[in-house]
């Protein structure tokens, strides 16, 4: 069945492009993903993000961004992409010694 | 070894390292390997599940002009708008396996889909909307709990969503119970009619018996499943069982009672026969089901239209005014 090929020849709504979205939970808060939505364009994304991720006050701002424009890590590279901040224990403040009793902070 | 573009991948190191995830409870993520048998079976369970939330939305939205009072049309609206964005959590989670929507949502229209047997069955009372919500959201709760910790990264986190919000809706649903157990004995008689009719299905909806469900060995060693559909019905019956009692209601099964040994309330056989012939698309509504979906796809189509129009006006008209 063609289900969606409309009759201008224009395709359905899931071949609209995909956009991640991102929420802030509360004013101060950090931005996190919450999941994805289709949209024709970034105003369209920011509504169907609203009606999909934000039907309970759970963001007070969004962020669309279309997934095409994300570059993310390989998990496969991960271990030596990460390693230049694993051995490097002197980045903690654990490293460093304080002489006994002295309440440094 | 010289790379060749046609050199085999070491799968079995590969897999080696998937299933120490598994092993160690690390949760898989989209960018991961993973088996391909793995992601075969995620993509089924996930687009089942979310065909279901989407059918999931016709039964219900059945009875909005004719819910009670306002405050039950409100909360009946706000449930059944929770079920489209739950088939779209779903979907965005398949979609993250390498499918596209639009042909998940093909499979489910041309009926080649499966969805939850559930659905199939029809409202014929105002009842049935306090029954729903009771023990039809209230079974989805007890599978939808121990889904939040499957293996797969982006469908637990969309269980995590949609628990919380599941909860309104069993409470609302228990709420139209507990109204209508106190009301006349018409209204009475309505509601245990609509548990008579809906008690069986919600066993159902946990999936065949242990001993009959073929995937279920690999589910759970791969951790996608952290229980046994068996598991989850005795847990649902248990926590139905009271509930039911507080407010004067009967359970239809003369066989329910409480083993004081084993602490889980005994129920009687279920009808495996119904079960796997409303599976087969032989349901009270499957027909309507599917008809009334595809009638929505169809009659929505101009809205999809004016949007890709509007979308692409927008972006001839800043290129024009770029130039």
């Amino acid at each position: 069945m063609a289900a969606t090929t409309g009759t201008n020849g224009s395709t359905g709504d899931s071949h609209w492009p995909l956009w991640e979205v991102f929420t802030q939970g509360a004013q101060g808060q950090p931005f996190e993903h919450a999941g994805s939505v289709h949209a024709t364009d970034a105003e369209h994304a920011m509504q169907n993000a609203r009606d999909v991720y934000a039907r309970r006050g759970e963001a007070v701002n969004l962020w669309v961004v279309p997934s095409s424009a994300i570059t993310a890590s390989a998990p496969s590279d991960a271990g030596p992409f990460f390693d230049p901040g694993n051995d490097k224990a002197y980045r903690h403040p654990q490293f460093y010694k304080v002489p006994r009793g002295v309440k440094v902070f | 070894m010289e790379q060749t573009p046609n050199a085999p991948v070491d799968e079995s190191a590969l897999n080696a390292a998937f299933e120490a995830k598994i092993a160690a409870g690390d949760s898989i993520e989209p960018k991961d390997w993973m088996p391909e048998r793995y992601r075969k079976q995620l993509t089924r369970m996930m687009s089942q599940h979310a065909h279901s939330e989407i059918v999931g939305m016709l039964p219900e939205g059945n009875w909005i002009t004719r819910a009670p009072s306002l405050r039950r049309k409100m909360s009946l609206i706000a449930k059944v708008q929770d079920e489209a964005g739950h088939g779209l959590y779903i979907y965005c989670g398949t979609e993250t396996l390498g499918v596209d929507r639009y042909d998940l949502f093909n499979q489910l229209l041309d009926g080649t889909a499966k969805y939850s047997s559930i659905f199939n069955y029809p409202t014929l009372s105002w009842a049935d909307m306090g029954v729903i919500g009771w023990l039809v959201d209230g079974a989805a709760i007890v599978n939808q709990t121990v889904l939040a910790k499957t293996s797969y990264g982006p469908y637990a986190r969309a269980m995590v969503r949609i628990c919380k919000e599941e909860n309104f809706h069993k409470r609302q649903g228990y709420e139209i119970c507990a109204t209508l157990a106190n009301g006349t004995p018409a209204q009475r008689e309505m509601l245990q009619d609509a548990v008579n009719r809906f008690w069986w299905p919600s066993l159902m909806m946990f999936g065949p018996s242990d001993k009959d469900s073929p995937n279920s060995a690999e589910l759970l060693r791969w951790r996608v499943k952290r229980k046994t559909n068996d598991e989850l019905r005795q847990r649902f019956v248990n926590l139905t069982v009271p509930q039911a009692q507080a407010i004067g209601l009967t359970l239809p099964d003369p066989d329910l009672t409480f083993n004081t040994a084993t602490k889980n309330w005994d129920f009687g056989e279920i009808d495996w026969a119904e079960f796997f012939e409303v599976i087969k698309g032989n349901g009270p509504c499957n027909k309507e089901r599917l008809a009334a979906r595809n009638k929505a796809h169809d009659d929505g189509r101009w809205v999809r239209d004016a949007a890709t129009a509007y979308a692409e006006k927008q972006k001839a008209r800043a290129k024009t005014e770029a130039a």
